[in-house]
């Protein structure tokens, strides 16, 4: 083990770990923050700063289940105890906005169970739906117009010049300001929504589909003029399909951007979605609840991009072409070889 | 061997003779007729890049341009493919100017340039799909070309699967693909160790051969222009101008054990003493300054 440690330090600089390591890592970095989590809410020394009543005693407002200060609660006893009364007793807690994780792990399911408190409320699945109905039509509509014009933008410098200052200066404006002239606009359903996440996404992806464009390797655009390519047939058979792995990856970058537009987009108008599931179960101080909700967005992201990201695998085989090091290997094997192209010519050349 | 015991490099054997006798018989495919570029630089002086050059390769020329960095071999490609465009002076192919990039002057570059996308027959069939061809026919072109350069057991293999003298096979392939005139090679094997490289000449040398092709080989290695050419342009730098167009003593088919033979000896010093003047400017030399003990002589 010692020797093994010597051979690959974990400490490497742009040294990739090995595929055990990183997946180790990987179950760490989600492992640190639940353990701060749980040394928080099950270690009663390290915070609790709020007591929950058990016996009220002698303290009148005290009631079974009540959150005091600390302070107060120590307060209110002294008094009690002067004014000759019982003393109440409580255990220590933290407050009601932090649950603990195995609450939240159980309102994970129990969100999923729970009947909607008010008649017009809805269950948490269907507000995820309506969410990801929101984002997916934002997110489409932005890439639908973005990703050309970003393309245009960075192959032609007309594009570029006549889009993109303007683009820059919209860009700058938060989304949310439009959310007013939004709704005046298209009404209280979900298109104010829609918009919110198309303005949210579309400027952003137009200057970064752009830039990625015009990384372009010029010797590659070079080699296929002297091949013969020019105009419109350089854009579409060299510039984008030499980025569109690049764009794939711009793309998952700013679907994530889509989300955190999400929770803005859906109090415009009528609240709706999860936004609208979270702001209900604040209200009712389901704490539980409202970290489920933030948990499950959370896990839907990751797992969109995770999905993703496999796609992209395998739809860009060059990237990463498999069987990647047996074939590369036997490819490098082959090379070292000499390889008559004709052996009978060649053999005339040796006896000449 | 110095200059001085080396026989003439101008003394031809009759067989040699012969064969120059004929190559210039044949059609001029390339004519450069007083080609001049000059660069502006961004404080307003002007480099010449390239000065009042001239010179015709005939068809089915191997011709070597070699000279030092600096002396605008990689500017009169450049020229030559149509991505750049000359001062004053005139590319002519087959009699019709050159203005922009084309299909009839295949270029092979240092950097390989294969598109990373494509697989390896996928990036032969390019230019044939580009100039019109349909996919079955350009798939049995490119089957065939790869056959040539030996390799058509990787059609569908990745760019980036191969080995940088695989990849420069490719290009060339990919190249000769559209059927040419002329075969423009910027230093296409400077990035090869000397193996490869010498493995890489020997197969060029090969394919020139089995095909009807003008080729135009720049590259800074003597060696590799004697072994290569039938004629050798030697440029002068700042501004890179024609220095001496040599024909190279050497009988056809080259082999590697002619690189000891009196006629390529003759050759090489003539031109190392173009390349290299015998007595280097006092600039050149490094002041004499030492970090050592007195007394531990290395050299």
């Amino acid at each position: 083990m010692l020797s093994r440690t010597k051979r690959d330090p974990w400490f490497a600089i742009l040294r990739p770990l090995s595929g055990r390591r990183g997946t180790l890592l990987y179950v760490v970095s989600f492992l640190l923050p639940l353990a701060a989590w749980s040394a928080v809410s099950y270690l009663p020394f390290l915070w609790h700063p709020m007591v929950c009543v058990t016996e009220p005693g002698g303290v009148s407002w005290f009631k079974p289940g009540l959150l005091v200060e600390r302070t107060a609660f120590e307060k209110e006893n002294a008094r009690a105890l002067e004014a000759g009364k019982t003393a109440a007793s409580g255990r220590r807690a933290n407050p009601v906005f932090l649950p603990a994780p195995h609450e939240v792990a159980r309102a994970l399911y129990t969100a999923f169970t729970t009947k909607p408190v008010l008649r017009g409320d809805v269950w948490l699945h269907e507000s995820l739906w309506r969410s990801v109905q929101t984002i997916f039509w934002g997110f489409l509509l932005s890439s639908v117009v973005g990703i050309p014009l970003g393309i245009l933008c960075g192959s032609y410098a007309v594009w570029s010049r006549v889009s993109e200052p303007v683009i820059d200066f919209i860009r700058y404006m938060p989304a949310p300001a439009f959310g007013a002239l939004a709704v005046a606009v298209l009404g209280i359903s979900d298109a104010p929504k829609i918009a919110i996440i198309f303005i949210g996404t579309f400027f952003q992806q137009v200057l970064v589909v752009a830039n990625t464009i015009r990384r372009v390797d010029p010797s590659l655009l070079e080699a296929a003029q002297t091949l013969g390519a020019r105009g419109r047939r350089l854009v579409t058979k060299v510039i984008v399909p030499a980025k569109i792995s690049e764009l794939y990856t711009d793309t998952r970058i700013l679907l994530g951007w889509a989300w955190t537009y999400l929770i803005v987009a859906e109090v415009v108008g009528v609240s709706s979605g999860i936004t609208y599931f979270i702001n209900q179960q604040a209200k009712y101080r389901n704490f539980d609840n409202v970290y489920a909700a933030i948990v499950i967005i959370g896990l839907l992201g990751l797992g969109t991009d995770q999905f993703l990201a496999f796609v992209g695998r395998r739809l860009f085989p060059w990237e990463n072409p498999r069987p990647s090091r047996l074939r590369t290997f036997f490819v490098r094997l082959f090379a070292g070889r000499e390889v008559l192209l004709f052996p009978g010519s060649s053999e005339e050349e040796a006896k000449a | 061997m110095s200059a001085a015991e080396a026989p003439d490099y101008r003394r031809q054997s009759p067989a040699v003779a012969e064969r120059f006798r004929q190559l210039k018989q044949r059609p001029v495919v390339l004519t450069v007729d007083r080609l001049t570029r000059r660069f502006s630089r961004p404080d307003g002086s002007e480099v010449t890049a390239l000065e009042n050059l001239s010179f015709v390769a005939h068809r089915r020329e191997f011709l070597c341009i070699l000279g030092p960095s600096g002396c605008g071999k990689s500017t009169l490609l450049r020229l030559l493919a149509g991505l750049d465009q000359p001062t004053s002076g005139r590319v002519l192919l087959d009699d019709r100017e050159v203005s922009e990039p084309g299909p009839e002057r295949g270029v092979v570059f240092q950097g390989y340039t294969l598109f990373p996308w494509l697989t390896v027959k996928q990036n032969v069939m390019f230019g044939l799909k580009i100039g019109g061809s349909g996919n079955d026919q350009a798939d049995a072109e490119a089957r065939q070309w790869l056959e040539l350069v030996g390799l058509a057991k990787f059609a569908d293999s990745y760019p980036s699967q191969l080995s940088g003298g695989m990849k420069q096979r490719v290009a060339i392939a990919r190249a000769l693909a559209n059927n040419p005139r002329i075969l423009l090679m910027d230093e296409p094997f400077g990035a090869l160790d000397a193996q490869t490289r010498a493995q890489m000449q020997r197969h060029l040398l090969q394919i020139w051969r089995n095909v009807d092709i003008t080729v135009l080989f720049i590259t800074h290695d003597l060696d590799e222009a004697l072994y290569l050419a039938d004629r050798i342009l030697v440029l002068k730098a700042n501004p890179g101008r024609l220095d001496e167009l040599i024909e190279v003593p050497v009988p056809r088919p080259r082999r590697p054990e002619q690189f000891g033979s009196p006629e390529f000896l003759a050759a090489k010093a003539h031109i190392e003493e173009l390349i290299h003047p015998k007595i280097a400017p006092p600039t050149d030399s490094l002041p004499f300054i030492r970090f050592t003990q007195v007394g531990d002589d290395v050299e």
